[in-house]
């Protein structure tokens, strides 16, 4: 990480982020070098990049079965360690344990969604690399990640490509 | 959707954190008029632990007052909130983006409230409550009894403040980094601290986008649960026989979101009026949010009528007991005249005009009524369900609330205002974000003569 150098570019309208997108790469940068960066979320494709992937979805099955095994492991070992019979009902009655490990089930998968979108969001990030606070008023940025020697590449093909400014930040 | 503004992002920014960067004149006065208020309500609690519950006007053998029916109120409100957000995400209607924010930190603080409502205080010695509810009393080797409707609560009321306090902060995120950008110094490091390193990579949106979504449909049937569960406080309980009703659950879930949507509506009014989002919350946004309230409220109505059906065909002692109780006697008879009129008979013939559903002050006016409706319809289920001679209640009985059970009420009204007024002093109220993201799928087309607005949604 630390011999690492981030350059980026700042452009202002959605075609000419797409086009620049193309040189970059053409240039001998891979997709695992450059990101987008924008201020409000963008359909999948519109600057010509690939689909974001992601596993969140595999969180909350995780967290709703750890859930529902705490709820089971509580509410059944609370009546056997204290045999208090309520009602006239048996000592593990199911119909009260279902709505605890409900909420159990529900409580695990939510926690661990939250979890998971932090984590698949790589959150939190420590250095912020290159990234100028016009992202949220509207900018676009083109950020290009790599080795130091490959940081002027990366600075001609965004100059040359519509970036009304482009800035260098640590990685 | 007619009406529409477009506005640039450095306009959205600069407009939706007014109420941040800019304290307005009213603020500080309105914040600590709350404060006063709700200091006033703990100081009343601290009377009570002090002196005991026999200072409020509980008392055989009505043992739940103002404080369970505030309880009900607020966990009522509290449901709204997120429901509202989460179909409308669920089913993407293009009019939530401005309320969802809104909604959900009500749902928040309107939960804080019910917790300190009721349950807290309610027990006569709060500082052992925990004790009852979380297993670790290793000690004594006495632990909770999982078969008591009053452990199902708290499970389900703690798993549904959990879920929407992380619900709210996940989609406070990329909002936070807008406030990051635009401070300086400790406060910028705050905002960066809260916004977690946030810049805006396409994997970063397309969670968060899926976060929504995801949440809204684990969030839903935690919804469903709680005020299912809070309605078998009632109906499971040995006491009074008219609460044992099979449709308890889905009458107060549903008279939840009629009161929950109501004050959604108010605040959205509220929103306009302070910070002046008249641009983001338009007239469309309350016609809409007027025409779900006319089904909602129509279908509450008929499971209010549903019960009186079971209660008067069945004709049942304790059932009629409770409806002579809630009619013919005196001051019942009165309160339920006041609860019918202000919940439906008045708020909802006047919705069914265009121009009281695209006004905002009868919006503000048709909303309020509804929940002073909606905190009577508790008070007359609870008080008079109470009021007669029970099978472990050899007694009548009546009740009159205390001064210091009228302060505690008063304090969680206003710790609901001044959460939200503190909270819209720190946090963006209307997700800029989610605002953006719908400019940016927006255009105006030409049908005919006519210049429409349309959204392109993937």
């Amino acid at each position: 990480m630390f011999n690492k150098r981030s350059v980026i570019g700042l452009f202002t309208d959605e075609d000419s982020v797409a086009d620049a997108l193309d040189k970059v790469s053409e240039s001998g940068f891979s997709s695992a070098e450059y990101e987008i960066l924008t201020g409000t979320p963008y359909p999948d494709g519109t600057f010509g990049d690939e689909e974001p992937k992601h596993k969140l979805y595999r969180f909350p099955i995780i967290g709703a079965m750890c859930g529902f095994i705490v709820g089971l492991l509580l509410t059944a070992g609370n009546q056997i360690a204290f045999p208090l019979i309520t009602g006239g009902k048996p000592l593990l009655s199911i119909p009260p344990m279902l709505i605890i490990m409900y909420e159990g089930t529900m409580l695990g998968a939510i926690l661990f969604t939250v979890f998971g979108i932090i984590f698949e969001s790589r959150l939190p990030r420590l250095f912020m690399g290159a990234y100028d606070t016009k992202i949220t008023e509207g900018y676009i940025g083109i950020c290009i990640t790599s080795t130091p020697e490959k940081m002027s590449t990366a600075e001609e093909v965004l100059k040359n490509n519509g970036a009304e400014e482009v800035k260098r930040g640590w990685e | 959707m007619q009406e529409h503004h477009h506005r640039t992002d450095k306009q959205i920014n600069k407009e939706l954190l007014s109420s941040i960067f800019a304290t307005p004149k009213w603020w500080p006065i309105a914040t600590l008029l709350c404060l006063i208020v709700y200091l006033t309500g703990m100081t009343a609690f601290g009377y009570m632990l002090n002196k005991g519950v026999g200072v409020t006007g509980l008392n055989r053998p009505v043992f739940w007052g103002f404080y369970m029916v505030n309880f009900v109120f607020w966990i009522g409100i509290s449901h709204a909130g997120i429901m509202i957000s989460a179909i409308l995400r669920l089913t993407q209607a293009e009019w939530r983006r401005p309320i969802t924010r809104a909604a959900e930190v009500l749902t928040v603080f309107s939960l804080i409230a019910a917790l300190q409502a009721a349950p807290l205080v309610h027990v006569g010695r709060p500082w052992r409550a925990d004790l009852w509810v979380f297993p670790y009393d290793f000690s004594r080797g006495i632990w909770i009894n999982v078969k008591s409707p009053f452990i199902w609560d708290p499970s389900a009321v703690m798993t549904y403040l959990t879920a929407s306090t992380l619900f709210v902060f996940v989609c406070l995120i990329p909002d936070l980094a807008i406030i990051r950008d635009r401070t300086k110094g400790i406060v910028s490091k705050i905002y960066g601290f809260l916004s977690l390193g946030w810049r805006g990579t396409p994997v970063q949106w397309k969670l968060q986008i899926v976060a929504g979504i995801l949440l809204s449909a684990l969030v839903l049937p935690v919804f469903v649960s709680v005020h299912s569960i809070v309605s078998w406080d009632f109906a499971a309980q040995i006491g009074p026989e008219a609460w044992h009703s099979t449709i308890f659950a889905p009458y107060f879930i549903i008279g939840a979101i009629h009161s929950g949507v109501s004050a959604v509506a108010t605040v959205m009014v509220v929103m306009v009026w302070l910070f002046k989002w008249d641009k983001y919350i338009t007239s469309d946004h309350l016609d809409a949010i007027g025409r779900l309230l006319i089904i909602v409220a129509t279908a509450w109505f008929f499971f209010f009528f549903l019960e009186w059906v079971y209660a008067l065909y069945t004709l049942e002692g304790p059932e009629l007991a409770m409806r002579q109780l809630q009619v013919f006697e005196m001051p019942w008879s009165a309160l339920f005249i006041v609860f019918v009129i202000t919940a439906y008979l008045f708020p909802v013939p006047l919705w069914l005009f265009k121009k009281v559903r695209r006004n905002f002050l009868w919006m503000f006016i048709t909303t309020i009524s509804v929940n002073i409706g909606m905190w009577l319809e508790r008070f007359l289920i609870i008080v008079p369900g109470l009021m007669r001679k029970q099978p472990l209640m050899f007694s009548w009985g009546t009740y009159s609330p205390s001064i210091v059970e009228i302060l505690m009420v008063a304090m969680t009204f206003a710790w609901v205002l001044m959460g939200m007024l503190l909270f819209a002093r720190v946090f963006p109220l209307i997700p800029l974000f989610d605002i953006k993201e719908g400019m940016v799928g927006r255009d105006e087309i030409k049908i005919g003569r006519a210049k429409v607005p349309a959204s392109i949604r993937e």
